[in-house]
C-alpha cells in the first residue's frame, strides 16, 4: 500500500535531479582565519574569558620585550657611555654592545686566545655528528654512531686538552669556559647516562641479588642528594682526602658527578618503559629461544625506548639547564661567565645584568626548543607504526 | 651538620700535616703557582673580556709568581667562592689565597691561615644621594638603609647606629644586587657595603654623579693572601713579596724604570733589586727576585692604580691605602 502510495507521488513531481549537487565550499565563517578563530579562540564562554586574558598578558608582556630587546636597544658603542640613559638622553633598552664585546668570552672563557681554533674544530666536529646521527637522511648511519661514541670523544679530548707530542699545548680545564663548557658537560651528561641508565634499569629489574642490590642502592642514593650536594662533595671534599698529585682535575670531578646524576634518572625513566612491555612480549621472546640479552636487545628495549622517548629528551632538557649548577664549584659554564661579565666596571649601568641574562635565556630557549622539536618528531615518526 | 664539621675538621688536620711542608719546592716542581682567587669581584679580581684574570688580588699572584719563576704568568687561577676558599687552601689545592679576604683573629687561630700582609685596607661604608645634603654618616639617623642580609656588613650597621644613639631602619635584600637595585628606584635613603664595593656598585646605578661615598668608616676590613699554617719559608715568600712591592713604590721604582734604577747607587735600592747581598737567595728565590716582580707586575701603587686606582673605572682613592709617607697605611719593614 504505502509502496504504490509513494509511487504515485514520485510520478507527480514536476522534476527529479538525477545527478548528484556539486561539493560546496563550508560556509566561510567555517572555514580560514575567520573560522579558526572562531573554533579554537570563542568557541565556548569559558574559551571567550581564557582568550580575553591570554590576550591581555600578552598585551602587557610583549611590548615591554620588544622595546627592551629591539626598539630602545643599544647596538653600537665601546663603553658603559654608550648604555647609560643620562648619558644619551633616552631610554635605554638592552646594551648589545656589551654582550657584543664579551661575545668570545662567552664561547671560549678564558681558553688562550692563540688556541681557540681548536675549540671552533670541536664545535664543528660535534655539529657533524649530531647531524649526521640524528637526520634519517644521512649517508652510512651504521658509522655514525662509531663516530659519536669512539672518534668524536677521543679526539675532542686531544683536541682540547692537548697533546705535547703532536705539538697541541696543553691547555689546563680551569681555562675552559663559557659555552664550550656547557656543551662538554652536557655532551658527557648525555652521552654517558643513556647507556649506563639503561644498565641500571635493567640490574634493577634482575634475578641476581648482588647486581640488583648495587643498581637500587646506587639509583636511590644518588637520587636522593640534591645535585648541588654531589658536585659540592666532587669538588671540595674529594680534595681534602685524596693526596693533591692524584686528585682529579676540577672539571672532570664535576663531569663524573653530573654524569652519575643524570644515569641514576635515567635508570628510572627507562625502568618505566621496561614496566610499560606487556609481560608476553618477554615470554614470546623466550618461547622462541632468545637469550636475556638477544630478548633484551631485538625485542624489550626497542619497545621500551620508543615509548619513553618523551621522558628521556625530558631529562636531557632538564640535565642541559642543570649543568649551570657547575658555576657553584668554580667552573665557569655560560652563565658563570655572564655572571662574571656583568660585573666588569667597564660596562657597569643599569640594564647590564638584564642584557646578559638575555643572552643565556636566548641560547638556553633556542637548544631545549630544538630538543624538544626533534623529539617531537621523532615521536611522531615511531607513532606510524602504532596506526597501520 | 655536627658531624660534616668533625669531618672537615679531621680532614683539615690530616690535610694540613701532609701539605704544608715544602710548598715552595712543591710549587718550583710542579711549575706552576696554584692560586685561589675570587673570580668575581670587580678590580679584585675578575676575567676581562678576553679570558684574562685581572684585579689587585691577581696582581699579588703574579707577583708571587715572577718571584718564584721569574714569569707572572705561571699562575692558576682557581676560582672560589667564600665559603669553601679555607677548605681549598687547607686541603692544598691552592698555595696562596689571595682573596679580599679580611685579616681576623679567628682566621689567624682557628682556621689555620697566616695572612702575608694587607694589600688593601677596606672597612664598611655609606653611599647617599647628593641631594639629601647628608655629609657625614652621623647625620643618618631615622634614614632608611638598605643593605645585604644576613653578612657582616648588617651587624655593624646595627651596632653604629646603637653606640652613636641613632634610630636605624634597615631594609635588607637577599643579594646585593637586589639591594643596589631598590637603593637606586628610591627605596631608602642609604646604601652600606664595603667601600671597595660601594665604588663598583655606584657605576651601576642610573647616574653616578648623583650619588656620593660619605668619608666615615664603621668597621676595619684588612684584606690580605695568606697562606696555610706549618710552613715558614712558604709564608715568607708570601710576605716579603707584598713587601717588595709596597717597598719599590717608596723607593720610586717602577715597572717602567726598573732597569735604570737597577744601576742606582741608592743602598736601599741595590739592597732590594739583588745588586748587593744575598736577600733573594735568603729567602729560596733567585737574587733578582724582587727586579722581576717589578718589572712584569709593578710596584704596589702601580698595581693599585690599574685595578682599582684612577687608571680603572672604579676610581678608588689611595686613602688608608697610600704610602706611610704620604698619609697612609702601607708600610713595609726593609730588605737588608
Amino acid at each position: 500500500m504505502t509502496m504504490s502510495e509513494g509511487d504515485l507521488a514520485v510520478a507527480q513531481l514536476k522534476f527529479v535531479r538525477q545527478t548528484t549537487l556539486e561539493q560546496q565550499p563550508p560556509p566561510a565563517a567555517l572555514t580560514g582565519a575567520l573560522g579558526w578563530l572562531r573554533e579554537n579562540l570563542v568557541s565556548t564562554p569559558f574559551n571567550v574569558v581564557l582568550t580575553i586574558l591570554i590576550g591581555l598578558f600578552l598585551f602587557w608582556l610583549v611590548p615591554g620585550i620588544v622595546n627592551f630587546l629591539l626598539i630602545d636597544a643599544v647596538w653600537t658603542g665601546a663603553d658603559r657611555d654608550a648604555c647609560r640613559e643620562i648619558v644619551q638622553n633616552r631610554p635605554i633598552g638592552a646594551c648589545w654592545p656589551f654582550a657584543w664585546e664579551r661575545l668570545a668570552y662567552f664561547t671560549y672563557g678564558s681558553y688562550p686566545i692563540p688556541q681557540r681554533w681548536r675549540v671552533d674544530i670541536f664545535f664543528a666536529m660535534l655539529a657533524i655528528g649530531v647531524v649526521w646521527i640524528l637526520s634519517l637522511k644521512a649517508p652510512r648511519r651504521d658509522l655514525a654512531a662509531y663516530y659519536c661514541f669512539i672518534v668524536l670523544p677521543i679526539c675532542s679530548f686531544i683536541l682540547l686538552s692537548g697533546f705535547e707530542a703532536i705539538g697541541l699545548p696543553h691547555v689546563d680545564t680551569v681555562l675552559w669556559g663559557g659555552v664550550l663548557v656547557t656543551i662538554v658537560v652536557s655532551a658527557v651528561g648525555i652521552v654517558v647516562s643513556l647507556p649506563i641508565g639503561i644498565l641500571l634499569a635493567l640490574g634493577r629489574k634482575s634475578d641476581m641479588p648482588t647486581v640488583k642490590l648495587f643498581s637500587v642502592l646506587f639509583i636511590e642514593f644518588v637520587r636522593g642528594v640534591p645535585l648541588v650536594t654531589v658536585l659540592f662533595m666532587a669538588s671540595v671534599m674529594l680534595p681534602l682526602f685524596v693526596p693533591e698529585q692524584y686528585s682529579p682535575d676540577k672539571l672532570l670531578r664535576a663531569l663524573i658527578g653530573i654524569a652519575m646524576f643524570a644515569s641514576a634518572y635515567m635508570a628510572e625513566v627507562v625502568r618505566a618503559g621496561l614496566q610499560a612491555i606487556p609481560k608476553g612480549q618477554f615470554e614470546g621472546a623466550m618461547a622462541v629461544g632468545l637469550g636475556y640479552w638477544q630478548m633484551m636487545r631485538l625485542i624489550v628495549l626497542p619497545q621500551a625506548l620508543k615509548i619513553t622517548i618523551p621522558n628521556i629528551v625530558n631529562t636531557y632538557i632538564g640535565l642541559f639547564k642543570d649543568t649551570t649548577l657547575v658555576f657553584i664549584v668554580g667552573i665557569f659554564d655560560l652563565l658563570h661567565t655572564i655572571e662574571v661579565s656583568r660585573l666588569d666596571p667597564k660596562w657597569a649601568t643599569p640594564v647590564t645584568s638584564t642584557t646578559g641574562y638575555a643572552v643565556a635565556g636566548l641560547f638556553y630557549l633556542v637548544f631545549c626548543y630544538a630538543m624538544s622539536r626533534y623529539a617531537r618528531a621523532t615521536e611522531a615518526r615511531l607513532a606510524k607504526s602504532e596506526r597501520r | 651538620m655536627k658531624k660534616i664539621a668533625s669531618i672537615i675538621a679531621l680532614a683539615v688536620v690530616f690535610g694540613a700535616t701532609s701539605a704544608s711542608a715544602q710548598t715552595l719546592k712543591t710549587v718550583k716542581d710542579r711549575g706552576i703557582l696554584n692560586c685561589g682567587s675570587n673570580g668575581s669581584l670587580a678590580g679584585f679580581g675578575l676575567p676581562d673580556a678576553q679570558g684574562k684574570w685581572a684585579g689587585l688580588d691577581v696582581d699579588f699572584c703574579r707577583a708571587m709568581a715572577a718571584a718564584v719563576f721569574g714569569d707572572d704568568k705561571k699562575v692558576k687561577y682557581v676560582p672560589l667562592s667564600a665559603k669553601d676558599r679555607f677548605t681549598a687552601l687547607q686541603s692544598g689545592e691552592v698555595d696562596v689565597l689571595a682573596r679580599n679576604t679580611t685579616w681576623t683573629s679567628s682566621r689567624d687561630t682557628q682556621l689555620g691561615l697566616n695572612f702575608a700582609g694587607v694589600n688593601y685596607y677596606d672597612g664598611q661604608g655609606f653611599m647617599v644621594r647628593t641631594a639629601l645634603k647628608v655629609k657625614s654618616a652621623l647625620e643618618l639617623g631615622d634614614a632608611s638603609v638598605c643593605v645585604q642580609q644576613g653578612t657582616t656588613t648588617e651587624l655593624n650597621l646595627a651596632d653604629y647606629f646603637r653606640a652613636n644613639k641613632m634610630k636605624l631602619k634597615t631594609v635588607t635584600f637577599a643579594t646585593s644586587n637586589e639591594a643596589i637595585k631598590a637603593y637606586d628606584t628610591g627605596r631608602c635613603d642609604a646604601f652600606t657595603t664595603d667601600a671597595s664595593g660601594l665604588y663598583a656598585e655606584r657605576l651601576r646605578l642610573a647616574n653616578a654623579a648623583d650619588h656620593i661615598v660619605l668619608p666615615e668608616i664603621i668597621s676595619k676590613e684588612p684584606l690580605g693572601p695568606a697562606v696555610r699554617h706549618g710552613d715558614d719559608q712558604w709564608f715568607d715568600v708570601a710576605k716579603w713579596t707584598l713587601n717588595a712591592m709596597i717597598n719599590a713604590e717608596e723607593l720610586g721604582i717602577t715597572s717602567a724604570n726598573v732597569a735604570e734604577m737597577a744601576k742606582s747607587d741608592n743602598p736601599d735600592i741595590k739592597r732590594l733589586l739583588g745588586s748587593e747581598g744575598s736577600y733573594g737567595e735568603q729567602l729560596g728565590l733567585s737574587k733578582d727576585w724582587a727586579l722581576n716582580i717589578i718589572k712584569l707586575v709593578g710596584n704596589y701603587g702601580e698595581s693599585f692604580e690599574r685595578n682599582v686606582g684612577a687608571g680603572s673605572p672604579l676610581k678608588i682613592e689611595r686613602g688608608l691605602n697610600n704610602l706611610w709617607t704620604k698619609g697612609g697605611l702601607q708600610y713595609a719593614p726593609p730588605v737588608r
